[in-house]
C-alpha cells in the first residue's frame, strides 16, 4: 500500500494510504467526521487534495479501497473495467482529468464514450478537486438517456417521479395522490410508491391499481412499488403487472448484505423483469435508489468515505442498466450530512458522480426535520441540479411525505423548473398531457371538474 | 385591520376542482396554485408544520414521567441512559446512541446477575427522534401487548425506559438481560403531518453487530395513522412468530411487519 505526503511552508502531510488521502481530500462532512475519516483541519484538506490532483488515474486500477477478495462489488468494478474507453485519459492525474473534464472539446460524446472505462473510485476522486460550478458544468455535459414506455434524460427535458404514498397503504389515498399528480403534469419518469409494509398481498394490490390507471388513460409511464427485490420477485411470480424493480442499494458486499441483498440477486430479478417484456419504446427495467452514509450507517464502509461508497454504489446500479436511479440525498439525516450547505454539495456530487460513470441519475432533493435545513436550500439544490441536466425529480404532494416523514420536492416544484429553465416532460408524456388537456405551450391548463380523468377515476371504481 | 384585508383575491389563485378527494388522504393534493406554483396559503401552513416538527425534535423526554406512569401499571421498571449525554450530540453521533453509558450497563449487568435472566421477551421504551411520540402513545401500545404475552404465560423482563437511544441500543440490552426476543418503542422522526409517529422494531437473539437485515419494524403508530390495536395484534403476531422460527428480519414477514431497509428513527 503506498503512502502520499505534501509539503505545505513547514507543515508534513503524510497519507498513509490512497484510501486515507480520498477521506481527507472530501469537503466537509458530518458522516466522514462521525467515521473518524476526516481532515483534522481546512488545511490538511486542501493538501489532500493537492497530492491527490498529483496521483494517476491508473492508481484507482491497482490499488483497490476495499480488498477485491472480499467484495463483489470491488470485482464488479474492476472486472467490468474498460481499458479501451479508459485509453483517452489513462495517462492523466486526477488534476488533469479535472481540466480535461472541462475543456471545451471534451462533449457528450466524448463523455459517453468514456464512461466504462471510467471507475466509480477515479469519478469519486475528481469530484474532491471540483467546485459546484465544475460538477454543475461536466454534469450537464453529460448525457444518459433511458427508456420503457417513455424516454427520459434527452436534451431539454426533465422528468418527475410521482410519489403517491400513503401511511397505511391505503388505495384510495394513493389514487387520490396520482389524480393530483397527474393533473399537474408529473410521472413521467415512474409512478412509483413506498409502500409501507412489506406485505407480498399489498404490493400486488398497489401494482394492480396503478396498472389498471395507466391501461384505462393509456398513460406513456412506468410504475413501481418499491417493495424488497424479494417481494417484487414474489410478486412477478404470483402474475403481477411489475414493471420496474426497485432495490436500495450500497457500495459494498456488506452493506448490500445489510439490505438483504446480493449483486446475484439483482441479476435474477432483472431477468425475470425482462421476462414480462412489458416495455413499449425502451428495456431499462431497473431502478435504484442510494445516498451518502448507507455504507457507514450499515458499518460496511471500510474507512472509504462516504462519497467513494456513494460513487461505488453507482457502479453497481450502471450494470444493470437501469431506467432510474437517485440519490435519496438529505434523507439519512443530519449525523451524515448535517445541514443545508453540505447537503446541497452531496447532491451535485452524487448527480456528477452518476452521470459521469454512465448513470441516469436523478434526485431526490430532500431533507429530515432533524437536519438543519429548509425549503430554501431544497431550491437551491433542485435549482442547481437542474441546470446541471438532472434527469428527473421527485413530485410528492406538497413536499410532504406523509409515509416516509420527510420533505420532498413537490409537483409545484417540478413546474417551477420547467418554467424557468424551459424544460419540458420527457416528449411521450407532453403528448399525453397536451391530449388530455392538462398542459399547452408548456403551460399548465384550467381543468375543470367534468374532466375525462377525474370522470374517470371517481367513476371507475377505484374511488 | 383585519388580516385577510391584506390578502391577494381568490381570483388570483387557481383552485382545482378535486378538493373533495382531500378527504381521503393525509397528503397535501388540491392545493390550487399561483401561476405554477404554491399559492402563499398553504405555502405558509407548510412553514408552520416544519416549524412544530422542528419543535418536536428538540422536546425534551420526560423519563420521569414515563417510569411513573408505567409502575402505576404495576410493571418493574429500569432506567437508562445512552453515551450520548445531550440531544446535540445524539444528533451528530448517533453511534453514542447505539451503546450504552457505563453506570447503565454495570445496572443491568447487576440486574442480570441476580440471577433474573433469560426472559423470553424484553420491551424498551426509548425517545428517539420523538418524545412526543412516547408520551402519546407507548404505554397504551405496550399495555395491549403485555396482557396478551402475560396470559400466553411469556417470561417478561422489566420494562426499559431509555433516554438518547437509537434502535440498536436495544441489542446490548437484550444481550445484557439474556432475552430471547426485543422490542424496541422508539419516537420516529417528526414529519409534517405527523410530529408523534412511534415505531416498534423486533430483534430475535438481540446482541451487538446485529444488522437492519435482522429486525422487523411496524412503523406510523399514531390514532390518525396505524391505530394502537393493530400495531399490537401485528407486534404479538411477529414475536409468536419470531420464537417459532428463531428469527427476525428479512426471513419473517407478516402484513404489517415491515422489513427495515433504511433507518428511519
Amino acid at each position: 500500500m503506498s503512502s502520499f505526503q505534501q509539503t505545505l511552508g513547514h507543515r508534513r502531510y503524510i497519507f498513509d494510504s490512497l484510501k486515507s488521502l480520498l477521506a481527507k481530500a472530501s469537503p466537509a462532512r458530518s458522516g466522514d467526521e462521525l467515521a473518524g475519516i476526516a481532515a483534522a483541519s481546512m488545511e490538511e484538506r486542501v493538501a489532500a487534495q493537492l497530492c491527490l490532483a498529483e496521483v494517476p488515474l491508473k492508481a484507482f486500477l491497482e490499488d483497490a479501497l476495499v480488498p477485491y477478495e472480499e467484495d463483489d462489488v470491488t470485482r464488479l468494478i474492476l472486472d467490468s473495467h474498460d481499458p479501451a474507453a479508459f485509453a483517452a485519459v489513462s495517462s492523466f492525474t486526477v488534476g488533469d482529468f479535472r481540466n480535461w473534464l472541462l475543456a471545451y472539446d471534451t462533449d457528450a460524446a466524448a463523455l459517453s464514450a468514456l464512461a466504462p472505462g471510467v471507475t466509480p473510485e477515479m469519478a469519486a476522486a475528481v469530484s474532491k478537486l471540483m467546485r459546484n460550478q465544475d460538477l454543475i458544468l461536466v454534469g450537464k455535459k453529460c448525457r444518459v438517456v433511458t427508456a420503457f414506455r417513455d424516454t427520459i434524460g434527452l436534451p431539454g427535458r426533465l422528468s418527475v417521479r410521482l410519489q403517491p404514498n400513503d401511511p397505511t397503504d391505503d388505495p384510495r389515498s394513493i389514487a387520490a395522490s396520482i389524480l393530483d399528480g397527474l393533473l399537474y403534469g408529473a410521472g413521467d419518469a415512474v409512478i412509483g410508491v413506498n409502500p409501507a409494509s412489506d406485505s407480498l398481498q399489498k404490493a400486488c394490490a398497489l401494482l394492480s391499481l396503478i396498472d389498471e390507471l395507466r391501461r384505462r388513460f393509456d398513460i406513456p409511464t412506468q410504475s413501481c412499488v418499491l417493495a424488497h427485490v424479494t417481494t417484487t420477485l414474489a410478486a412477478i411470480e404470483a402474475g403481477a403487472p411489475v414493471d420496474l424493480i426497485f432495490q436500495s442499494i450500497a457500495g459494498t458486499e456488506a452493506a448490500n448484505r445489510s439490505f438483504g441483498i446480493s449483486l446475484k440477486l439483482l441479476e435474477e430479478a432483472r431477468e425475470a423483469a425482462l421476462s414480462l417484456n412489458r416495455g413499449t419504446v425502451g428495456d431499462n427495467v431497473m431502478y435504484f435508489e442510494t445516498g451518502q452514509g448507507s455504507a457507514l450507517s450499515a458499518n460496511a464502509h471500510f474507512g472509504v468515505d462516504q462519497l467513494t461508497c456513494e460513487a461505488r454504489s453507482y457502479g453497481v446500479a450502471r450494470y444493470f442498466q437501469p431506467l432510474l436511479v437517485n440519490t435519496v440525498v438529505g434523507f439519512i439525516g443530519p449525523e451524515y450530512l448535517y445541514d443545508g450547505k453540505q447537503i446541497i454539495r452531496a447532491g451535485l456530487e452524487d448527480h456528477f458522480c452518476g452521470k459521469l460513470l454512465g448513470v441516469p441519475m436523478g434526485c431526490d432533493v430532500c431533507y429530515t426535520n432533524h437536519a438543519e435545513a429548509d425549503q430554501d436550500d431544497m431550491d437551491t439544490l433542485m435549482t442547481m441540479l437542474g441546470v446541471a441536466g438532472c434527469n428527473y425529480f421527485m413530485g410528492v404532494p406538497g413536499a410532504d411525505d406523509v409515509m416516509l416523514h420527510y420533505q420532498s420536492t413537490s409537483f409545484h416544484d417540478a413546474l417551477y423548473l420547467r418554467q424557468v429553465l424551459g424544460l419540458r416532460p420527457a416528449p411521450e408524456f407532453e403528448a399525453w398531457l397536451e391530449s388530455m388537456g392538462v398542459m399547452r405551450d408548456e403551460q399548465l391548463q384550467p381543468v375543470s371538474e367534468r374532466h375525462r380523468l377525474l370522470e374517470g377515476l371517481l367513476l371507475g371504481g377505484t374511488m | 385591520m383585519s388580516i385577510k384585508k391584506t390578502l391577494p383575491k381568490k381570483s388570483l389563485v387557481i383552485t382545482d376542482p378535486w378538493v373533495n378527494l382531500r378527504q381521503l388522504t393525509d397528503a397535501r393534493i388540491a392545493l390550487g396554485r399561483a401561476g405554477g406554483s404554491l399559492p402563499t396559503m398553504p405555502q405558509l401552513e407548510f412553514q408552520l408544520a416544519h416549524a412544530r416538527a422542528r419543535d418536536a425534535v428538540h422536546l425534551v423526554f420526560d423519563a420521569d414521567g414515563v417510569q411513573h406512569q408505567l409502575q402505576e401499571r404495576g410493571h418493574t421498571v429500569q432506567r437508562i441512559h445512552s453515551e450520548a449525554e445531550s440531544r446535540r450530540v445524539y444528533l451528530r453521533r448517533p453511534d453514542l446512541g447505539r451503546r450504552l453509558d457505563d453506570s447503565s450497563r454495570s445496572a443491568l449487568a447487576k440486574f442480570a446477575a441476580g440471577g433474573d435472566s433469560g426472559f423470553d421477551a424484553a420491551f424498551v421504551v426509548a425517545d428517539g427522534l420523538s418524545s412526543l411520540a412516547i408520551h402519546r402513545h407507548a404505554i397504551a401500545v405496550l399495555q395491549l401487548v403485555w396482557q396478551v404475552l402475560m396470559q400466553e404465560g411469556w417470561r417478561l423482563a422489566p420494562v426499559i425506559v431509555a433516554e438518547q437511544s437509537r434502535v440498536a441500543l436495544g441489542d446490548e440490552i437484550g444481550a445484557l438481560l439474556g432475552a430471547e426476543q426485543l422490542a424496541m418503542f422508539i419516537g420516529e422522526r417528526p414529519g409534517l403531518s405527523a410530529a408523534d409517529s412511534l415505531g416498534i422494531y423486533l430483534t430475535y437473539a438481540p446482541r451487538p453487530g446485529r444488522t437492519d437485515a435482522e429486525r422487523n419494524c411496524i412503523s406510523n403508530i399514531r390514532p390518525e395513522g396505524l391505530c394502537y390495536e393493530e400495531a399490537a395484534q401485528s407486534l404479538v403476531r411477529l414475536m409468536v412468530r419470531a420464537r417459532r422460527l428463531r428469527l427476525t428480519g428479512v426471513g419473517l414477514k407478516d402484513e404489517r411487519g415491515e422489513i427495515l431497509h433504511e433507518e428511519r428513527y
